[in-house]
């Protein structure tokens, strides 16, 4: 307490502004749940953040042809393994915009490498709104429009290129749209394979709780890595990329199922006694809307928080399979299928930029943990 | 129920639990149409080989691979006998492998050990580092001890552990000269265990270690600091604390103990994520682990060399499973034997 010179008193404790949030009024209790929950994401600011950067980058993936300056396969065979290119704007005292210095490739031959001198007298200012590959606006509309691309006799590698003269910039716009797509589509078999069946038991339990059981421990106990392997490899290898990528995006979602139905059984086993279950039975209600209706919108909401965080898991599976050469295969693009390049020592000491497809892999992995974590934190708004 | 009598029942569930994982595994493993035998004799007519044809022919009938597919189930498993009589899984016969054209018991032979030991290393390393760093991170809770452990932690489980297992590598090796791949000399290779042997071994495990425990190591902490601080917040911590007890005493007396059941349950999920890593993080890294071998496996149809594999992996988490769960009831008097059926 400290004593104001009116002679009031003032409590000295920190104020916390949280508080306020989290004390509930009245008309917060008749609030619905969502405005409860987003009112506590909120404040979780890493969450927030996560949440938004994802957001933007789900939503950038029909565009990434459009923003990505090259083809996904297109070659440049004279510039194999050239470094990273950095986009002036002054050149030499003289603001020009954006421009590259053009690069020329010269064989060293003591080392027997390709060494890239860019040439500082002429800068070539970029193009915007070109013509370059060819490439479909969100999977159907065929474009061949790039937000920025390289000026006639130079090129523009932002993040290098790779070993068939690639750019890799540009493939890791287009490897996003596989590896990113990769996790929703494996999560989505999984959610839908972990509700089924984990209603299922919980709600009609007896032998068929048995049953579906036993499956979830066995294979809970089993390593995923060895299995996935084992079930890419049994892809038959002359089915298309599209093909291949759902089959894996399955297998990933496959595997994943058991931790998810067991969350659902063990919610279904405690709330299948409550009393408006009982209400909605005697009223006729068929089982199937009585899980639907009455029992799973009870913890939806943790159910995605949940998923949330076993998206990371999947877009790491996926590129390890790619990495491994039993995922997405060439001319499939994905972040595991770029960082096959980069397999050795030798490539990543002398090419550094060829291993940068991981900064993306880490940054998204980061970003659904964090996400997650808000999430779950937040999903409880009656809790003080 | 004794303690006894639980471990026996199981051992009985896991015996269980691996037939169902045998059959899951074979039929993994027959998927892809055809087998290595059938390819091979249709790539030799196709370039008018007609002597390995014949060979393949016997190796298909040897192998009993021209049959049904359970019969060659039961005959792989030894629960039925084949063209020589019972010599299946069971018997010790764990197959031939057409890619090398040696016994599987003779490729994996070493391997398996080093697979064990590189896992337990893993698990040692994941104990070792997530404890006192759970612990401490709970303790010091919303302090920049806390902070940086959970960046660390979050790093740790973001990484793909093959790309860790580069980095790790090109740093060791650059500024502590720690040898580059394997997990030996390879002038150890083959010979019997010596002392120099054992070195060789320890200094090439340490890379592998951390890249394979480090996600477990992040994702156990996480969970030890959370449960630790669920503890934290009850009444009999406050009494310790009035009472004047030591805050390091106090937290290793109660708290810990309480917190410290979950985190021995939580093998049970660890060890297959582990496992699973050190498949992946041994072919990045050219260990002598049974990771490489399952890899040439199932990209060639070698049915009988990666059935096996992926039967030992499975068995190795299953018994690592048991054990823990063992453990557990051994730590935690509350825990009732017979599980949540009855």
């Amino acid at each position: 307490m400290t004593k104001l010179p009116d002679g009031r008193y003032v409590d000295d404790a920190p104020y916390d502004p949280q508080v306020s949030i989290q004390q509930l009024e009245r008309r917060d209790l008749d609030a619905p749940n969502w405005v409860l929950i987003w009112r506590k994401f909120k404040t979780h600011k890493l969450g927030l953040i996560s949440g938004i950067f994802l957001l933007f980058c789900y939503l950038m993936l029909p565009f990434a042809g459009f923003i990505a300056p090259y083809g996904a396969n297109e070659r440049n065979s004279d510039h194999l393994y050239a470094p990273p290119q950095a986009v002036h704007w002054v050149h030499e005292g003289e603001f020009l915009g954006p421009f590259v210095y053009p690069i020329t490739a010269e064989a060293d031959l003591e080392t027997f490498q390709w060494v890239f001198k860019p040439d500082t007298t002429t800068p070539v200012p970029l193009e915007f709104f070109c013509e370059g590959a060819e490439y479909s606006l969100a999977g159907f509309i065929p474009s061949d429009t790039h937000l920025f691309c390289a000026p006639d006799g130079a090129t523009l590698f932002l993040w290098g290129s790779d070993r068939l003269g690639r750019d890799v910039f540009s493939r890791i716009l287009y490897g996003a749209q596989l590896s990113l797509t990769v996790g929703l589509i494996g999560i989505s078999v999984s959610f839908f394979l972990g509700i089924l069946l984990g209603s299922i038991a919980g709600y009609f339990g007896g032998r068929i709780d048995w049953v579906i059981n036993r499956v979830i421990e066995i294979l809970r106990s089993l390593p995923e890595l060895p299995l996935w392997l084992a079930l890419s490899a049994a892809v038959p290898s002359n089915w298309g990329p599209v093909a291949v990528f759902f089959i894996i995006s399955i297998i990933l979602g496959i595997l994943d199922w058991p931790g998810l139905a067991r969350a659902v059984r063990a919610k279904f086993l405690s709330l299948r006694e409550e009393e408006y279950v009982r209400a909605a039975e005697m009223m006729g209600a068929s089982s199937g809307r009585v899980i639907r209706k009455h029992l799973l919108p009870n913890f939806m909401s943790h159910l995605i928080a949940s998923a949330t965080l076993s998206i990371p898991a999947m877009i790491l599976g996926e590129t390890a399979l790619s990495f491994l050469g039993l995922g997405l295969r060439a001319p499939a693009v994905s972040w595991g299928v770029m960082l096959n390049d980069a397999q050795n020592l030798a490539s990543i000491e002398i090419y550094p930029w060829t291993a940068i497809p991981m900064i993306p892999i880490i940054i998204i992995v980061l970003a659904f943990n964090f996400l997650g974590d808000g999430l779950r934190d937040s999903l409880d708004p009656y809790q003080q | 129920m004794s303690i006894l009598r639980y471990a026996i029942y199981r051992f009985g569930t896991m015996l269980l639990t691996l037939l169902v994982v045998s059959v899951l595994v074979f039929v993994i493993i027959n998927l892809p149409p055809g087998d290595y035998l059938s390819n091979q004799i249709a790539e030799l007519k196709a370039s008018g080989q007609s002597a390995g044809v014949a060979k393949a022919e016997f190796l298909r009938k040897e192998y009993a691979l021209d049959r049904a597919l359970w019969e060659q189930y039961m005959i792989w498993m030894g629960f039925m006998p084949g063209p020589h009589g019972f010599s299946g899984l069971i018997q010790g016969n764990f197959g031939w492998s057409f890619e090398f054209d040696r016994p599987v018991r003779e490729i994996v032979g070493d391997s398996l050990w080093l697979t064990v030991l590189v896992n337990m290393a893993a698990i040692v390393f994941v104990y070792a580092l997530a404890l006192p760093l759970g612990v401490i991170a709970a303790a010091k809770s919303r302090t920049w001890i806390d902070y940086t452990s959970a960046f660390v932690g979050y790093l740790g489980l973001a990484t793909p552990n093959f790309l860790l297992a580069l980095i790790l590598y090109y740093y060791g090796r650059k500024y502590l000269n720690i040898p580059i791949g394997g997990l030996m000399d390879p002038s150890f290779e083959g010979e019997p265990l010596t002392w120099e042997k054992m070195k060789s071994i320890m200094v090439h495990l340490i890379v592998p270690t951390i890249v394979i425990g480090t996600a477990g190591a992040s994702a156990m902490m996480q969970r030890l600091r959370a449960n630790m601080l669920d503890e934290l917040g009850k009444p009999y911590v406050e009494t310790a604390i009035a009472k004047g007890m030591a805050p390091s005493r106090m937290l290793t007396k109660y708290p810990l103990r309480v917190a410290f059941n979950p985190f021995v349950a939580d093998i049970g999920n660890l060890l297959p994520s582990m496992v699973s890593g050190s498949v992946l993080v041994s072919v990045v890294m050219g260990l002598q682990t049974i990771g490489p071998a399952l890899l040439t496996a199932l990209k060639t149809q070698d049915q009988f060399l990666s059935a096996f594999i992926l039967m030992f992996v499975a068995l190795l988490t299953l018994i690592g499973t048991m054990i823990s769960d063992i453990l557990l009831v051994m730590l935690d008097p509350r825990i009732r034997y017979e599980g949540r059926e009855s």
